[in-house]
């Protein structure tokens, strides 16, 4: 069996009192896309967060290829310098697409290959045309955000994170944002990518996506992971009582 | 009757006492950004006792009318053993009660900006610095250009006080020349053109800034 990607064991999280993640254990593998799904604010976020430790977890482990994120040892934090080294090759997408507004479409892309792959500028706007490119965006380089619309701007946003070359890229809702005909786009950038080989975490309420791209689904209730299978089990046929009602839910929401 | 030609010598002798006006605003303005900013990077700190104190500059100067704390400062110093120019004093004093406002004024600009913007740029692994120095400030910046414009607008007008401490800005020098020359109409109209003249000026240079900084 082939070592995991990401390797999540016994997760605690607390907001105060409040109990986030409870024992959670997930492994994610290589080169495959894993789909966290479950009803809001059941902590599907801030497990996505905690493993490039925006969030920190407070017991338990997350590794990345091996290495253990966020702490030395169990209780002592890593310095700040190895956990950016770490964060290097995590790519995230966010659901308010969180590009910054005074850099142009091109500026978004390079700003971290130069900050923080110490690229030199020419090199830095070549490397982030071509992630442009990718996305479709090779018109709309000299762009600022505010002149893209949603889809355009989410797919910059993809954009930058796959320029600095990460090996996990982890998505909160990246669709949830957008207007419905502009979904579709970026689902086609995403199911691209998933074909690439790259390792993808994805938060989402789109069931079709998860139905056809992913090669695993876990299922998140009030910060518990009930369950992990292949889409078909945990979508067409669950076993946990849980998932049925999610599901049931679902489909009377989106039936009309 | 309002005289014309009177009206028009008025300005002669305002405009030298206009310079103090302007140069007391000037470096005030600019001693309280240099503090202000301080201050606010105290309030955003991590550490509570410099959050603390950051609190209490702010409350404090802005409770304490600006009058009140020219006088307090320039009599102050005298007493243990600091001898300055009027002109220092009152420097100091409008530098840091504007540093108060001019705190408040970056605050408010850091904290109109979406929290995912720095998340993401952490989440790529920037380092603290270049977060704040390529992601939040140039933008919190821009946000708060007319708030500081306005802030030196005031500033001009609140630089009248501190002709208290016996110097001879527009405001005071505008006393003494209608109290010499018996025509107050005329010398205080001329008085009211200069500073609108600087002020309307300050504003268009604010709405030049803003523009050339606008995405
Ligand atoms: N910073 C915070 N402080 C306190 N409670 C929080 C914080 N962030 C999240 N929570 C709580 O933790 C729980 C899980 O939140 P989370 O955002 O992970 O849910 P989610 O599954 O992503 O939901 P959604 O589908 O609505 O995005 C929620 O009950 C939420 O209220
Ligand atoms: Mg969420």
């Amino acid at each position: 069996m082939q070592a995991s990607a990401v390797d999540i064991r016994k997760v605690n999280k607390y907001y105060g009192p409040f109990h986030a993640l409870k024992d959670v254990d997930l492994a994610i593998p290589p080169g495959k896309v894993t789909c966290l799904i479950g009803p809001s604010g059941s902590g599907k976020s801030t497990l996505l967060r905690c493993i490039n430790f925006l969030e920190e977890y407070d017991s338990g482990e997350i590794r990345i290829d091996g290495q253990l994120i966020g702490y030395e040892a169990p209780g002592r934090k890593m310095s700040g310098r190895k956990l950016r080294e770490m964060r290097r090759s995590i790519g995230m997408v966010f659901q308010q697409f969180n590009l910054w507004p005074h850099m142009t479409a091109l500026g978004n892309v390079a700003e971290g290959l130069v900050r923080v792959r110490g690229l030199s500028k020419a090199e830095a706007q070549a490397r982030a045309a071509e992630a442009l490119a990718k996305v479709g965006l090779a018109d709309k380089m000299g762009n600022h955000p505010a002149r893209l619309s949603g889809g355009q701007q989410q797919r910059v946003a993809i954009a930058r994170a796959i320029a600095m070359e990460p090996r996990l890229m982890l998505f909160d809702e990246p669709t949830s944002a957008l207007d419905p005909e502009l979904v579709g786009e970026v689902l086609n950038v995403m199911k691209t990518l998933a074909g690439e080989g790259m390792t993808m975490v994805v938060v989402t309420h789109e069931m079709g996506f998860a139905a056809h791209v992913a090669d695993q689904v876990a299922f998140m209730e009030k910060g518990e992971l009930v369950g992990v299978d292949s889409p078909g089990r945990i979508l067409h046929h669950p076993e946990d009582p849980r998932i049925q009602g999610f599901l049931r839910t679902y489909h009377e929401r989106n039936s009309f | 009757m309002f005289s014309i030609p009177v009206f028009l010598q008025s300005f002669e002798p305002l405009f030298w006492a206009a310079r103090y006006t302007l140069l007391i605003s000037g470096l005030g303005i600019a001693l309280g950004l240099v503090i202000g900013t301080l201050v606010c990077a105290a309030r955003l700190s991590p550490y509570p006792v410099l959050r603390g104190f950051g609190g209490i500059w702010v409350s404090f100067l802005r409770g304490v009318p600006l009058l009140v704390q020219l006088l307090v400062f320039y009599y102050t110093l005298p007493v243990i053993g600091i001898d300055v120019p009027a002109i220092f004093a009152a420097v100091v004093t409008v530098g840091i009660c504007a540093s108060a406002y001019i705190s408040e004024i970056w605050r408010g600009a850091i904290a109109a900006l979406p929290r995912g913007q720095a998340e993401a740029a952490v989440a790529i692994g920037m380092t603290p610095r270049d977060v704040w120095m390529r992601v939040i400030l140039p933008q919190a910046f821009t946000l708060s250009l007319p708030a500081l414009v306005n802030e030196l607008i005031l500033l001009v007008k609140a630089s009248s006080l501190v002709s208290v401490v016996g110097i001879l800005e527009l405001t005071r020098a505008s006393q003494a020349q209608a109290a010499t020359t018996f025509r107050p109409l005329e010398v205080y109209i001329a008085a009211a053109c200069i500073y609108l003249a600087i002020n309307l000026c300050l504003a268009a240079l604010g709405r030049y800034l803003e523009h050339r900084t606008a995405v």
